[in-house]
């Protein structure tokens, strides 16, 4: 996979239920904030998603936000991934 | 592969809904990217079915994609993302001619092989949804090995006929007479096309028995509620199931004495028979009608 | 506070200051089976003869009652989230000054987040109920609020009543069809509710009663009385008891949700396959969602093949009272009815009988109905891979639900199958352990979720009807990883195991678990 460089603010997903909101700009380090009803039971969960996904994608800085309406794992993953590609593009490889 | 009377339409951009997909009792679904997905929302669409097929274990449930036509500008991401995923099948809308299915093919293959999958792995499911698709429909099923089933798109074909859609269906009569037609001739399966109003469960069982005694192998469900009483209109008679077992019966004694003719109840039956009767078992099985001996 | 490991190893209590000592859990049937010392004393009461006995306002039936701080009041929940009399009562006794009650109602209606203010002011400071949810709920769970809480199923209740352990001074019952000597009703009246059940208990062993009424008819009620004059000491009569619309409700409609459904559709292929659906069965279905569902398909299968059960039990709601109309069932047994339809069933058939909480589920008495019962369905909010179930406490530890029937009925069913969906709101329904120990295990035979039917490795037997029926058999130890692989593993709440919020009695007044205060 090629590094992402993030160019904007992005988001994608819904407030429906089973779905979260992550919304993503671009930033210097990687920072989560983790909001919604599951905040303090998957923290831990959700910090190592982010972490994993980051590292996919060769991503030094994020400002990630998360408003989860109790959404399962892999639709965390791939409304984080959408914001991040809608957020940015892939450097092309020299 | 085990019989598919039932796929559900599952928008690719709905996780509630995909989340539950085993749950709901369909033999197989579908993960529309097209129709039931906003312009906006395509990519969001992809990933997230892409995310679902890589990670989620569906168990016994056949998943199919629809990606979007290839006359979008959606069509080459689809293929890039949800093919190395490896479905069962893509679905490809609005298929006019086999040239629209070797196109496709020819692209899935170059994926496959990309992504070291076997080639082949990915079945083509091609919507016959225009009068040009339905006039194709024979060269389209047997273009390539890959097409495994014909669908049919009710909804735009009669658009495109001019004509509406209703729930006597005779304006959709021809159309699935020629498709069921077709898709034997190429030895593939046939998916009929949805009923839209899901209150009418007395509509879709009739429409449902209708297709299955045309020849369909299986129909479009657009809600859970629909799969129920789409498998009704499926499950063999006794008196079909009995007389199935026997033509296997007859015909397994027959290999094993090395016989060429297969009699049964003192009349001669040969392989298409043979082939409904082996069909009828398999799907009699998914109504736990029991085989025993007698 | 000294603490004692039950036989679940929860945590429990041996004393409760302000309340008294306990015994810890060991078996659901432990204390049963050999006779116990008698119940409690009844009131007998010597008053003048009198032709009526409303008195002016409910002051009045307060001063009448010799109530005195630090005594225990109690109420029904009939009136559910349409009652407007606990608040009336409870705002009366702030006024005239009262300090440390103990409450002790059947439960709290859902509506009732003033209870409260009245701890906090000092009105209620020992709390003896069901369940507990919203703000309440929240205020306990935080652990500011300091006073005793004890919680009982219904059986429980009655049995605690009847035993001593909660002494009932002033009794306040809402009466929604009176007449001016206290003869009782509830299925008729502006704000009918159906039957009084857990009222009758109390009406029986209570030192002093006031029926508060807003529908009091001419002497003597007819033709039907749910508590008798002769347990009544005053009648007052108050414009409203609350709102009819949400006292009777229409009744909860089957869901459509497919998770739900399909929940149902494989609890019922259980309840068939266990044989347990014959002629001369009973049943008690649960309120609503999956655990009500089971009955369509359950109705389906009776009606083909002509099948006419016993008794239905419970908790009883329209889809209850119409298989009673449709004579799927001989009897219906209704110790509390929860919608219009009900009140109506009940006022039309003489088949639907009234009982009281101790008849319905009391372990204590000569026979109670649960342990007739053949088959229960039940809900949770959480159940655990020993098979024990959580119906008081969320995935944030904090109080949100009711204890109600859920050990009795569990307890006392030849199958008792609890149904969850094997993750709601992205968190796993099945854990490790509870969070709180409600119903134990050994009284589940089957945890029915949409991925599987989990079946207590104790039941050899319905493991192998389920089998050879072909139903989806799960492992609950298998089941909980496969959700967890979707949702992530969850990270338990933080407690405070210094801050007890209250204690979970078991039906026969062991100590089954301890709810804590959230860090």
């Amino acid at each position: 996979m090629n590094k992402l460089i993030l160019l904007r603010t992005a988001s994608a997903g819904t407030l429906e239920s089973s779905d979260c909101v992550v919304t993503v700009s671009p930033a210097e380090k990687m920072e989560l904030e983790y909001k919604g009803a599951n905040s303090a039971v998957f923290a831990e969960r959700t910090r190592q998603l982010v972490d994993d996904v980051a590292k996919q994608y060769a991503l030094e800085g994020a400002q990630i936000s998360i408003q989860d309406q109790g959404a399962l794992e892999i639709t965390m993953r791939a409304r984080l991934e959408t914001a991040l590609q809608r957020a940015g593009k892939e450097a092309v490889k020299q | 592969m085990k019989p598919c009377r039932s796929m559900l339409y599952i928008p690719g951009d709905s996780p509630g809904m995909i989340q539950h997909a085993p749950v709901f009792g369909a033999d197989s679904i579908l993960l529309d990217l097209e129709d039931a997905v906003a312009l906006t929302e395509k990519d969001a669409a992809r990933k997230m079915v892409a995310c679902y097929l890589k990670y989620y274990d569906f168990k016994n449930l056949i998943v199919t994609v629809r990606v979007n036509g290839a006359d979008t500008e959606f069509f080459d991401d689809d293929l890039k993302e949800i093919i190395p995923c490896a479905p069962a099948a893509i679905r490809i809308p609005k298929c006019n001619g086999p040239q629209d299915v070797l196109a496709a093919d020819r692209k899935i293959e170059a994926l496959e092989k990309e992504n070291s999958i076997p080639v082949g792995t990915v079945r083509i499911h091609a919507m016959i949804e225009t009068a040009v698709g339905l006039e194709n429909a024979y060269l389209i099923a047997s273009a390539c090995p890959r097409v495994q089933a014909l669908t049919l798109g009710g909804q735009d074909l009669t658009a495109d006929m001019g004509v509406q859609k209703t729930k006597e269906g005779w304006e959709l009569f021809y159309a699935r007479s020629r498709v069921v037609v077709a898709a034997r001739a190429a030895g593939v399966d046939v998916y009929d096309t949805v009923w839209a109003d899901i209150s009418d469960k007395e509509g879709l069982l009739k429409e449902s028995k209708l297709i299955v005694n045309l020849g369909f192998t299986g129909k479009a469900a657009i809600h859970p509620d629909q799969i129920e009483t789409i498998h009704q209109a499926f499950m063999p008679n006794e008196k079909e199931f009995r007389k199935a077992a026997r033509v296997m019966e007859a015909a397994e004694n027959a290999k094993k004495e090395g016989k060429g003719v297969i009699s049964v109840d003192g009349k001669m039956v040969d392989a298409p028979v043979v082939a409904r009767a082996r069909h009828l078992l398999e799907l009699a099985d998914l109504y736990g009608f029991e085989r025993s001996g007698s | 506070m000294d603490m004692s490991v039950n036989s679940l190893g929860r945590s429990v209590p041996m004393y409760l200051p302000g309340v008294g000592h306990f015994s810890p859990y060991t078996s659901p049937f432990a204390m049963l089976g050999k006779p116990a010392a008698s119940a409690a004393p009844m009131q007998l009461r010597r008053p003048m003869p009198a032709r009526s006995k409303v008195v002016a306002d409910i002051e009045k039936a307060v001063e009448l009652s010799g109530l005195k701080d630090g005594m225990t009041i109690s109420f029904h929940h009939h009136l559910r989230n349409g009652d407007a009399v606990i608040p009336m009562v409870l705002g009366v006794l702030q006024k005239m000054g009262f300090k440390n009650l103990t409450f002790a109602p059947s439960s709290i209606p859902d509506a009732h987040d003033c209870i409260a203010d009245y701890i906090r002011s000092g009105l209620i400071t020992r709390l003896y109920t069901s369940g507990v949810r919203g703000e309440l709920g929240k205020l306990l769970s935080a652990g500011e609020i300091n006073i005793p809480v004890v919680i009982r199923s219904h059986g429980g209740r009655a049995r605690a009543i009847e035993e001593g352990s909660i002494s009932i001074d002033v009794a306040f019952l809402a009466a929604p069809a009176c007449d001016c000597l206290g003869n009782i009703t509830g299925h008729t009246g502006p704000s009918a509710c159906g039957s009084l059940g857990y009222a009758i208990t109390d009406s029986k062993y209570a030192r002093y009663v006031v029926a508060i009424t807003d529908n009091l008819v001419e002497y003597p009620l007819h033709p039907k009385i749910s508590i008798p004059q002769h347990f009544v000491d005053s009648v007052v009569c108050i414009d409203s008891l609350g709102d009819p619309k949400k006292i009777a409700t229409g009744a909860a409609r089957i869901t459509r949700n497919p998770v739900d459904l399909r929940i149902a559709k494989d609890s019922f292929r259980l309840m068939k396959a266990s044989g347990i659906v014959e002629p001369g069965f009973s049943f008690q279905m649960g309120v609503g969602g999956a655990s009500l569902a089971v009955a369509k398909y359950l109705e389906e299968y009776m009606k083909e093949k002509g099948i006419c059960g016993s008794f239905g039990l419970g908790g009883v709601g329209g889809y209850m009272a119409s298989m009673l109309e449709e004579g799927l069932f001989s009897t219906v047994f209704d110790v509390q009815s929860f919608d219009s339809a009900v009140t109506k069933s009940m006022t039309e058939n003489p088949n639907h009988i009234e009982i009281d909480a101790s008849w319905y589920a009391n372990p204590f008495n000569a026979g109670c109905l649960v342990h007739n019962l053949d088959c229960v369905i039940l809900a949770a909010l959480e159940v655990d891979t020993d098979f024990n179930v959580n119906v008081l406490t969320g995935n944030d530890g904090v109080l949100r639900g009711a204890s109600g029937g859920h050990q009795d009925t569990a307890a006392g069913a030849k199958l008792s199958i609890v149904v969850a969906p094997s993750f709601r709101g992205g968190v796993p329904s099945i854990k490790d352990k509870v969070t709180t120990v409600t119903t134990p295990g050994e009284t589940v035979d089957a945890i029915v979720t949409e991925r599987g039917i989990c079946i207590n490795p104790a039941r050899e037997d319905l493991l192998a009807s389920a089998l050879k029926a072909g139903l989806p058999v799960a492992d609950i130890t298998e089941l909980k990883k496969e959700v967890e692989k979707l949702t992530g593993i969850p990270h338990p709440a933080e407690y405070d195991y210094d801050k007890v919020v209250a204690v979970v009695e078991y039906r026969d007044g062991t100590l089954i678990d301890t709810v804590y205060g959230r860090k």
